[in-house]
């Protein structure tokens, strides 16, 4: 983990150095993995579907497309259908509340853990810059994969995963196989 | 049969939204803990230097769908009212390949970005702006890539559908599948550490 170069106030820098030094270890994939699990079964009783994430990004973007550019919006069939028959907004959606529950329990366990921090997390050889960068582009890569695939590592591989859906098993061992392809030739940004 | 408890109107649409919110929450919470706000600890899987996101998705993935198939077993869970996504095969054979790609490029995926950003990472925010720019292009694309969008439909279908197979059976080879790739990956992680001592 690197810190910004561009320095910070002293305030925060002085924060984030006490931060660095009393941030907890991650805890045991196994029981991370059985909360997440039980989070998911959770989802399924409660609710009768899984979690996700990408879907309320584009819940997010056909809101903004609307916005500017209503007619233009409404004559495409993939805004329209997240926009609906207009009587309620796309932003009042399942997923749009469950993505700002996941912010905020993030926020929660980083902060109980010490891990917030202003930060580029990169490895040594690349610059902040560089990193930003790609990972804008890994951003839209996965966004356009995402819709693609009727779902991300979310929806498909965890939550379709569970439930043995047949599109989530193929997006999943292809989603392994995307990432072991490519390594080796991003590896310069993590190694 | 009593659940799932939405579909059979213990509560409406409102609460449903204050639901997804605290599931939400716990969701991130667990992201969080296992490290999946950090890019180098997300794409070490795939240096085999550090394998927890296998780890921590696949004990995921068993406890839900154990507890899934006990429920529906025992007729408190009606699984057919358990939305699944219709299956698309050649789309999702490409997009889950755009979605690795971009997993490795970018350091995230849409849900741990969320984690990251929320946790001061400014390559997850970066990533969060990568995704509705994505989202953005897709969508404008759309009438030109419709055709392949909705090619080869297979429509809800689950692996023991799709193999006639028992669905208890197919439970029993995840485990047993999961049960041997922990084993594995941790063999690997030994060897990776290993192999970086020698050098």
């Amino acid at each position: 983990m690197t810190t910004l170069t561009a320095s910070p106030p002293a305030d925060l820098r002085a924060a984030t150095t006490t931060a660095a030094r009393t941030a907890h270890p991650y805890m045991n994939p196994y029981l991370a993995g059985l909360g997440l699990g039980l989070v998911l079964l959770l989802s399924f009783v409660v609710m009768g579907r899984g979690l996700g994430a990408s879907g309320a990004f584009t819940a997010v973007v056909a809101t903004g497309v609307n916005a500017v550019a209503p007619e233009h919006a409404k004559a495409n069939e993939f805004y329209a259908e997240y926009l609906g028959d207009g009587t309620t907004s796309p932003l009042m959606d399942w997923l749009v509340f469950e993505v700002l529950g996941v912010f905020a329990g993030g926020l929660i366990s980083g902060a109980l853990a010490g891990r917030v921090r202003i930060a580029v997390d990169r490895g040594p050889a690349i610059t902040d810059r560089s990193r930003l960068i790609l990972a804008f582009f890994g951003g839209g890569i996965m966004g356009i994969g995402a819709k693609i695939a009727r779902g991300c590592t979310s929806g498909q591989a965890l939550t379709g995963g569970a439930v043995l859906n047949l599109g989530s098993w193929i997006t999943m061992l292809m989603v392994f196989a995307g990432a072991y392809a490519l390594a080796y030739f991003v590896r310069r940004q993590w190694l | 049969m009593s659940a799932p408890w939405y579909k059979f109107g213990l509560f409406g649409d409102n609460v449903s939204l204050v639901v997804a919110f605290v599931i939400g929450i716990g969701f991130g919470f667990f992201l969080e803990r296992a490290g999946f706000g950090s890019a180098k600890k997300l794409t070490a899987q795939f240096y085999l230097t550090d394998m927890t996101v296998f780890k921590v998705m696949f004990t995921a993935i068993v406890t839900a769908m154990i507890g899934v198939f006990y429920l529906g077993w025992i007729g408190y869970l009606d699984l057919s009212l358990i939305y699944l996504t219709p299956t698309y095969i050649v789309p999702q054979f490409a997009g889950g390949l755009l979605l690795g790609v971009g997993f490795v490029v970018g350091g995230y995926c849409p849900g741990t970005s969320c984690v990251a950003a929320a946790t001061g990472k400014l390559d997850g925010m970066a990533f969060l702006g990568g995704i509705l720019a994505g989202l953005l292009l897709f969508g404008e694309l759309f009438p030109l890539v419709s055709g392949f969008y909705t090619m080869t439909p297979l429509g809800r279908v689950t692996l023991p559908e799709f193999f006639d197979l028992s669905y208890g059976l197919v439970v029993f080879l995840v485990v047993l599948m999961a049960v041997g790739g922990f084993a594995g990956a941790t063999q690997v992680e030994k060897w990776m550490a290993a192999k970086k001592g020698v050098r």
